[in-house]
Order: structure tokens, then C-alpha cells, then sequence
């Protein structure tokens, strides 16, 4: 038994390198989704103390938006800037009749109310577009299909195009919101407000303002990993539970880590992927994969529990 | 008292201007507890005015009044001539009024830099879509924007600690990188609460020579809060004095020395 735990695995991952890279590559994939929509949960968070439940159905409700305008008969690219439009008026009116009332409130209070919104869109979104599951535009997107074969080592390395435009979108987008967090006003207003809000207030930051942005760069993330999640398992709002993977993520990195959301995401995807495949499925019969990150935050936190990133907050006397 | 409201001439033979804000019967309540009671004042354009008085005088109170983080119970606040109607504090930010706060409030995650960037918020021209795709508009700005506060960062003498995270700085230099962030807006009225509390002398003698050469290099109007009383008197062209809310004086750093209300508020005298 202990030898199953501690060496077979080794030697395995060992003995079949390009297995192992094969394992690597897929949790590398999933990593940057996580990591992009963990993103989008500290930017929320930071600015205005909101977890924000609904980021999970943002990522249902953009992809179905999408995919209900392109079979209006709407082109593909079109029917992406138009989601993107859509998912702008969302976080407007978040913030305009969810959010600007409820300032000052309890957080509890603030944390229910995306639940609400999470009802509500995902009552609104079978109204508008039907409640049965729809096909990623995928190909009129031109995401390619097909794969790469690789031959490390004399052996077999399969890269799906698919996994691979994700990757690369995925990071792109994760490099664009870090050069606009760190090199425009607008982002270290983003910043800023998270840091400090009276400060914020006194250099002409409005909460507003930045609460639209954040809540609308929560919407295109949404729709990017809508778009990658939706293109590998259709859409429909079981999609839902891809965000709820960024939970261990931000218990790992803090909700307030900016770094802590992008190395957190990238080392759940990995991990959880090399625990399925060398421990889960020989040893605890598979889909591990629901569960393994929970469990692995919360081992973490025993030993750190402000998270792995997390800077220690000194409260002011 | 001085009643020039077209401006005056200081002891020193600085000209003053004409009133830049003015407080009228302001009063401010939380609850049951009255922070400022009925008070009058103006401010000049590009004197140096203290408000000072003992613990709990509500000298914050009226900073935070003037700054638009409070609104009053009663009375009007003017400001270039005009009343200002009430207003969220990144408004009255956005007309020219910067300031520090009493218990340093800095943006501790972020660096120096970045810091007094954020003075210039109050700047912005481009818009959000500019900024995100860092089109030519947003690009000049930043450029812009980087060449002033590279210059307060130098005036200020902290060019050695630009990349540092706020939060690693010691307190004496998080007042300073404060008063940068203040000073990197080309405010028309600086407010400073308390600007040199907890500094030892040398620190103090710094920070002063910072005001009155901020004061006189670009004729910034200035409004601050201290205790120190050998500060004020060097410093400020005329002081109001608070005590429970109240005023009890107003003038030259000489006539509210020799004035008896004030002499009995510092020394205790029962009420
Ligand atoms: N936000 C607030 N809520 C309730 N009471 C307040 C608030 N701000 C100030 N006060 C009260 O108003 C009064 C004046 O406080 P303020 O901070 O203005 O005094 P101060 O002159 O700045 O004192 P110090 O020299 O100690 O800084 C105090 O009684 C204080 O408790
Ligand atoms: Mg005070």
C-alpha cells in the first residue's frame, strides 16, 4: 500500500516521461482557466469586498448569449463584440441596481445578492435562450481543431489545437489585464481602491466607476472561458461549475492576490490533474478531480492560513 | 483681525490673494455629539492656514468637511466664488482639493511610484477604452503624467525609494510619499491633517521646509492641522483656533498667541 502511494507513482511518471508532459500539458490547460477566473474574482473582491457568487453563471449566461446571437443569424465575430456589449450592460446595471444601493451594507448581505443575481440570470437566460444544451460556434470562430502530434523521448505527446488556443488566449488575456492593472491610471485606480478606499476617495477615484470596470472585466473573462469550456463540453449551464474550481484557487492564493489567483490557478489545474491520473485513478477509482482541490486548499491552510500568498494584514490601531 | 477679501500682505512681504474657500456657519453633528459648532472662516489663495486646537476640537472634522468626506448638519462651503453643492469626495478631489490624512492612508501594496501616480487620477482625460488598449491619447498621458511625478519625487527627495512597496516604508517617509501623492494632483487647495505628528525633530524640520517651499514654489494654498505650536508659528499666515467644536480665534500666529481664550483652552482652563 505505501509503496502504491510513494513509489509507483514515481516510477511510473519515470518511466513514461511523455505521459507525464501529456498530464502536465492538460492540467496546464485548465490551469489558466482557472486562474483567469479566480482573476476575476479578487479584482471584484478587492475593489468592493464582494465574492462574487454569479461569476460562475456570467461564464453560462456569455457563452449562451453568443451562441443565441449567432443563430439569430448574427456573424460569429459580431455576435462576440455584441456579448461583450451585453455582458458591459450587465455590470452597469449590477452596479447601478444591485450594488450602489446596498453600500455600507454587511458583506453577508452583499454576497447574497449575487446569489440573487445568479437566480436571476439563470432564470433570465432560460426565458431568452431555452434551457437545453447548444454547440460552441467554435469552428465559425475559426478555433482550429485537430492536434499536434509530438514524439518526446521516441513516445507520444498529443496537443489539441483546441487546448493550445486556449492556452495562448487564455495567457494573453491574463498578460493584458497585468500590463492594464500595472501601466495605466485606470488600473492602478483598480488597484488602489482595493488598497485603500478613503485614500482612493481623496485622489478622485469613483467606486462607481471602477466597479463597472472590474464587474465588466469579469464579464470577459467570462465569455473567453465560456468560449474555451463550452467549445471541449458544449453549452449548458452545468458550465456553471467551472468557476466554482476557482474556490480552492482562491483559498490558496487569497482572496486578494492578484499573483496569488494566477500561480494558485496554474498549480490546482497541474496538480489536481498528476493526482487523478497517478493516485486517483489507480488507487481511489477516479474523478478525483471534483473533490482533490478542496482538499488540497485546505491542507494548505492548516499550515498557512493566510493562504499561500496572502500578505498578513496588520490592522491599524 | 485681517478682513481683506481681496487678499492682504503677509509679515513677511508675501502678497496673499483673494478667498479661495470659505466656510460659512458650519455645523456638524454625529448623533448626539456636535464635532463643529457654528464656524466661519475662509481660506486665501496661496496662504498657509492652521486650524489647531487641544484633542477632539474637531479640526479633522473640518478638514473632512472641506475635503467632502463629511457633509455638514448646517452651513455652506464655498469655493471660487461659488457655493459648492454637497458632494462625494472624488468630486471635490477632481476640483483641485488634495490632502493627507491623520492616520497615513497610502495604498500599501503598491510602490512609491505608483503611489503618487494615482495623485494625478484627478487628471485623466482618456477614456476607459483609450486606457484599456493604451491608444495614442493614454500613451501621451501616461508619459505626461510620469514627467510630473518624477518631478514631486525629486522635489520631495525620495527618488531612492520609487520602486519600494509603501507598505516596507518606516513612518516618517509614508507621511512624505503621502504628501507626493498629494502634490502630484497641482492642487489649488493642499489640506494636511496633522502632517508632522509622531516625527522626531529632524524629520519635522524636513517636512517644514517641504510645506513653505511647496508654498512658495508653486504658490500653492495650503490649510493644515498641528500641534506643535513652534510649527504653526513659523509656518502658517494666520490660524483658526478650535476648542470643543467652537471657534475661539482667529488671526496672525501673534494674535491668537496673546489671545486670552485661546491661552485658557491650551492651558485647561474649565469650560
Ligand atoms: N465619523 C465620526 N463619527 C462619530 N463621531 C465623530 C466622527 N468623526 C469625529 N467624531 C467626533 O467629533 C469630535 C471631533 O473629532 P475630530 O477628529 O474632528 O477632532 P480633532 O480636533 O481632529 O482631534 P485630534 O487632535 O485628536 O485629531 C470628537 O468627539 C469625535 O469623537
Ligand atoms: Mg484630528
Amino acid at each position: 500500500m505505501l509503496k502504491d502511494i510513494f513509489v509507483t507513482p514515481f516510477a511510473d511518471m519515470f518511466s513514461a516521461p511523455d505521459f507525464l508532459l501529456q498530464v502536465l500539458w492538460e492540467g496546464l490547460v485548465s490551469g489558466v482557466l482557472y486562474a483567469l477566473i479566480a482573476l476575476g474574482f479578487v479584482l471584484i473582491f478587492r475593489s468592493s469586498r464582494i465574492f462574487n457568487f454569479a461569476q460562475g453563471i456570467m461564464v453560462v449566461f456569455a457563452a449562451l448569449t453568443l451562441v443565441g446571437l449567432h443563430s439569430f443569424g448574427i456573424p460569429a465575430w459580431i455576435s462576440v463584440v455584441l456579448t461583450l456589449g451585453v455582458m458591459f450592460v450587465l455590470a452597469v446595471s449590477i452596479e447601478r441596481v444591485v450594488l450602489r444601493p446596498l453600500v455600507g451594507q454587511p458583506d453577508i448581505i452583499l454576497f447574497m445578492a449575487t446569489i440573487g443575481i445568479t437566480l436571476f440570470l439563470i432564470g433570465f437566460g432560460e426565458i431568452i435562450f431555452g434551457g437545453e444544451n447548444k454547440v460552441m460556434i467554435s469552428e465559425e470562430l475559426g478555433i482550429p481543431t485537430g492536434d499536434t502530434v509530438l514524439e518526446p523521448w521516441g513516445g507520444l505527446l498529443i496537443l489539441q489545437h483546441l487546448d493550445m488556443t486556449v492556452v495562448v488566449v487564455a495567457v494573453a488575456l491574463v498578460g493584458g489585464l497585468l500590463a492594464f492593472l500595472n501601466y495605466t491610471q485606470m488600473g492602478r485606480a483598480i488597484r488602489a481602491l482595493g488598497d485603500d478606499h478613503q485614500a482612493a476617495l481623496s485622489v478622485g477615484i469613483s467606486l462607481q466607476t471602477v466597479w463597472v470596470l472590474v464587474w465588466f472585466i469579469a464579464g470577459i473573462i467570462a465569455l473567453v472561458t465560456g468560449i474555451a469550456w463550452g467549445a471541449r463540453a458544449g453549452v449548458s449551464f452545468a458550465l456553471e461549475v467551472i468557476a466554482y474550481k476557482a474556490l480552492p484557487v482562491l483559498m490558496l492564493g487569497g482572496l486578494e492576490s492578484i499573483t496569488g489567483a494566477i500561480i494558485g490557478g496554474l498549480l490546482i489545474g497541474i496538480l489536481e490533474k498528476l493526482f487523478e491520473i497517478y493516485w486517483g485513478q489507480p488507487l481511489l477509482g477516479g474523478n478525483t478531480e471534483t473533490w482533490f482541490a478542496f482538499v488540497l486548499a485546505l491542507i494548505v491552510l492548516l499550515f498557512r492560513p493566510q493562504g499561500l500568498f496572502g500578505e498578513r494584514i496588520i490592522e491599524r490601531v | 483681525m485681517l478682513d481683506q477679501s481681496e487678499g492682504y500682505v503677509t509679515a513677511d512681504g508675501r502678497q496673499i490673494g483673494g478667498v479661495l474657500m470659505e466656510m460659512k456657519n458650519i455645523t456638524l453633528k454625529f448623533g448626539g455629539v456636535t464635532a463643529i459648532s457654528d464656524i466661519s472662516f475662509d481660506i486665501h489663495e496661496g496662504e498657509i492656514r492652521a486650524i489647531i486646537g487641544p484633542n477632539g476640537a474637531g479640526k479633522s472634522s473640518m478638514l473632512n468637511v472641506i475635503s467632502g468626506f463629511y457633509t455638514p448638519t448646517i452651513g455652506e462651503v464655498w469655493y471660487k466664488g461659488a457655493q459648492r453643492p454637497a458632494m462625494k469626495p472624488y468630486e471635490v478631489a477632481r476640483m483641485g482639493v488634495a490632502r493627507t490624512f491623520q492616520n497615513i492612508a497610502l495604498f500599501e501594496g503598491m510602490t512609491v511610484l505608483d503611489n503618487v501616480m494615482t495623485g494625478r487620477l484627478t487628471h485623466m482625460k482618456a477614456g476607459i477604452g483609450a486606457q484599456a488598449l493604451w491608444w495614442g491619447k493614454a500613451q501621451r498621458e501616461e508619459i505626461e503624467n510620469r514627467e510630473i511625478v518624477e518631478k514631486v519625487i525629486d522635489f520631495l527627495e525620495i527618488q531612492n525609494i520609487r520602486k519600494t512597496p509603501v507598505g516596507r516604508l518606516p513612518y516618517g517617509l509614508k507621511k512624505r510619499v503621502e504628501l507626493a501623492r498629494a502634490l502630484a494632483a497641482e492642487p489649488s487647495l493642499l489640506l494636511l491633517d496633522e502632517p508632522m505628528a509622531g516625527m522626531n525633530v529632524e524629520e519635522k524640520e524636513d517636512m517644514s521646509r517641504f510645506i513653505l517651499d511647496v508654498n512658495d514654489e508653486f504658490g500653492t494654498t495650503i490649510a493644515l492641522i498641528e500641534h506643535d505650536m513652534g510649527v504653526v508659528m513659523d509656518l502658517s499666515d494666520r490660524v483658526v483656533v478650535m476648542d470643543y467644536g467652537r471657534k475661539i480665534g482667529d488671526g496672525t500666529p501673534d494674535e491668537v498667541r496673546n489671545n486670552q481664550d485661546v491661552i485658557d483652552a491650551y492651558l485647561g482652563v474649565a469650560h
